[in-house]
């Protein structure tokens, strides 16, 4: 189906049903429960899965089956951003525009980067991409300020010309919409003590991941997708071949600067506000650490990885003293504080630190990342039946 | 006969040693040239100044028509040229029917190409002519395992298929039976054997196993100290004392 395999192609489905129901799926707890706050199925967080998603999967494309380890790819994120809130001030407040020409630029961009890194491979590769993204942060949020709007960052105004709109300078700042639908609309479906919430925006995310999602699996399995993981395995080998990998990893570079172009133009999509700080290296650091929890090379590993660590940084950075006493009281005074010391420093500002033993423990103990985990697992249970 | 390769006056020095000095070779096409010689005479860098890998300090190697010296070692193969190395340079994190299939697409397709959405698993002509391959190797039923997971002598024999999938002018082979049971060795004799009568394929071997040697060889060179030393027929290559004397070192 769709030219992909049986697997793949119910791999694909898996990722539609999870991603259209997610705002069911991640709302487990009734509101008003002393658990809702573990709920993740809000508008904004849920496009956030979505759109690290998309920057994830694409950043596997060239780290996964190339194994070049990019430390820049948040400049291609940034400057996606910076093109797509342009396109809302400049040509319209529809987003299709923004999102197209964050891609564009972005490649562009990747294409200039990646053309001057890849003379280098291994750790001088990482350092080059590093350099690059540090310079354009740099001047981002100082020379560049015109364009980039410096250290505030740049964003819609009322006053923008807004070319094919026509000009409105009264009322409110139009929010990013599509054909008249806002991308902040939403609607809110109560059952029983749950609390359901259907965001256009969010399923504008979910429509542009599935389709970026699809093309991962077509590269992962055509030949293009064979010589980058032949790039991995052996590149001097794949030399004597008669292939010449540099045009193949630059072509995977460009591919995974477009998709963290495409993450950076929906995030102005959704919320039209673009920061420099976006292209800062812990950035660009974050999207590896996706990667590697989620599955280095598998399909749908950086997806997960992407919604892991974003679920970490919103809903552990949101549990506070009060909750961990109230969690704890039932035990007697003098263990309740204990164990609230024990905690209080995983969670709160410190949910890093959770993060980080995740982190440590994924890599010591899988290796294969989560998917990587979850396939020795089905793969040892099948060997068992099959015995 | 026509020449397949002429190699003149090809000299590569590393610091005090000279690796190659003033090589000369005729090598004739649709036949099969072996170069022997004692450890460290020079012979796999020689070959290695065919494909690209080392760049000698003077000298020519002419194929085609065209001075191999200063290509890039993928234009080297696109022209025709195939090397099968000694210690297996496989892609080891794939399987078996990838690594023969990853050449044969090379050869199909250039240096470069875009192919990122056709499906691999439709790409049928291809794996028919890497599964025809692995067959005549007697890999066929080794298809998907991970490369390496195999044996050094299957390696080296994935090592053979993945040169022969591209249907090379030009095949060089680097002991490529070093590691094989004598089994596999005879076995990759008729092989090599009846793709050089059946396709006029022009190929050099370097081997040490003089079984390997004399069984295929319509012309051997005796490499000694970087120096072609003799360059004759089989039969006359024996008895040669100058041939006897570079592996006894002249104790005779």
């Amino acid at each position: 189906m769709l030219g992909l395999s049986r697997n793949d192609f119910l791999m694909l489905l898996l990722v539609l049903f999870l991603v259209a129901a997610a705002p069911i799926l991640l709302n487990p707890f009734p509101e008003g429960s002393s658990l809702a706050q573990f709920n993740a199925g809000y508008p904004d967080l849920m496009q956030r899965f979505l759109i690290f998603g998309i920057f994830a999967v694409g950043f596997n494309i060239l780290f996964g089956l190339t194994g070049y380890l990019s430390f820049g790819h948040a400049a291609f994120l940034g400057a996606g951003s910076y093109a797509g809130v342009w396109m809302l001030k400049l040509l319209t407040i529809n987003v299709i525009p923004a999102i197209l020409m964050s891609t564009i630029v972005a490649g562009v961009f990747s294409l200039l980067i990646g053309y001057i890194s890849l003379r280098r491979s291994g750790i001088y590769f990482s350092i080059l991409t590093l350099a690059f993204a540090q310079m354009s942060f740099a001047l981002a949020s100082s020379v560049l300020q015109p364009i980039t709007g410096g250290e505030t960052g740049l964003q819609t105004n009322l006053n923008d010309p807004r070319i094919l709109d026509g000009a409105n300078t009264s009322g409110n700042i139009p929010a990013p919409s599509l054909f008249g639908f806002e991308m902040r609309e939403s609607i809110q479906v109560p059952m029983g003590d749950w609390l359901w919430t259907f965001n256009v925006g969010y399923y504008v995310c979910a429509f542009v991941l599935l389709i970026a999602f699809y093309i991962a699996i077509r590269i992962f399995r055509s030949p293009f997708g064979m010589m980058l993981k032949a790039v991995k395995s052996n590149n001097e080998r794949l030399s004597y071949t008669g292939i010449n990998p540099r045009p193949y990893t630059l072509a995977a570079f460009v591919i995974s600067g477009m998709y963290a172009g495409l993450a950076g133009g929906l995030m102005v999509a959704m919320d039209p506000l673009a920061g420099s700080e976006r292209m800062q290296w812990t950035a660009s650091g974050e999207v590896v650490l996706m990667t590697i929890l989620g599955g280095v090379g598998t399909v749908l590993g950086p997806v997960i990885g992407a919604g892991i660590i974003k679920y970490f940084e919103n809903i552990f950075s949101k549990i506070n003293d009060n909750m961990l006493q109230s969690w704890f009281a039932f035990m007697p005074d003098g263990l309740e504080s204990f164990m609230v010391a024990v905690v209080h420093p995983f969670v709160g500002k410190g949910w890093h630190l959770s993060l980080g033993l995740m982190f440590m423990l994924a890599i010591i103990f899988l290796p294969g990342g989560l998917i990587g985990g979850i396939d020795s697992v089905y793969r040892r249970i099948f060997k068992k039946r099959a015995q | 006969m026509a020449v397949a390769l002429e190699v003149k006056g090809v000299n590569k020095r590393f610091g005090g040693l000279q690796a190659l000095n003033d090589v000369n070779l005729l090598v004739d096409e649709g036949r099969i040239h072996a170069i022997i010689g004692p450890n460290g005479a020079g012979k796999s860098t020689l070959l290695n100044t065919f494909i690209g890998r080392l760049k000698p300090d003077s000298g020519s190697v002419m194929f085609d028509g065209k001075n191999l010296i200063g290509k890039l070692p993928h234009q080297i193969n696109q022209i025709g040229v195939s090397r099968v190395f000694q210690t297996p340079e496989i892609f080891a994190d794939l399987s078996v029917i990838e690594n023969v299939m990853i050449p044969a697409l090379a050869h199909r397709d250039g240096i470069f190409e875009l192919n990122a959405w056709k499906p691999m698993r439709k790409e049928t002509n291809i794996r028919q002519k890497a599964i025809d391959v692995l067959e005549d190797l007697g890999m066929e039923d080794k298809l998907e395992m991970t490369a390496s997971s195999m044996s050094r002598g299957d390696k080296r024999r994935l090592e053979m298929a993945m040169g022969l999938v591209q249907e090379p002018k030009l095949l060089l082979l680097d002991e490529p039976t070093a590691g094989m049971s004598r089994a596999d060795t005879n076995n990759t004799i008729e092989v090599l054997k009846h793709i050089g009568d059946s396709r006029g394929l022009t190929m050099i071997i370097i081997e040490h196993d003089m079984h390997v040697v004399f069984s295929l060889a319509q012309k051997i060179s005796v490499l000694a100290q970087g120096t072609v030393i003799v360059e004759d027929a089989p039969e006359n290559i024996k008895g040669n004392p100058k041939v006897q004397e570079a592996y006894l070192g002249g104790a005779h």
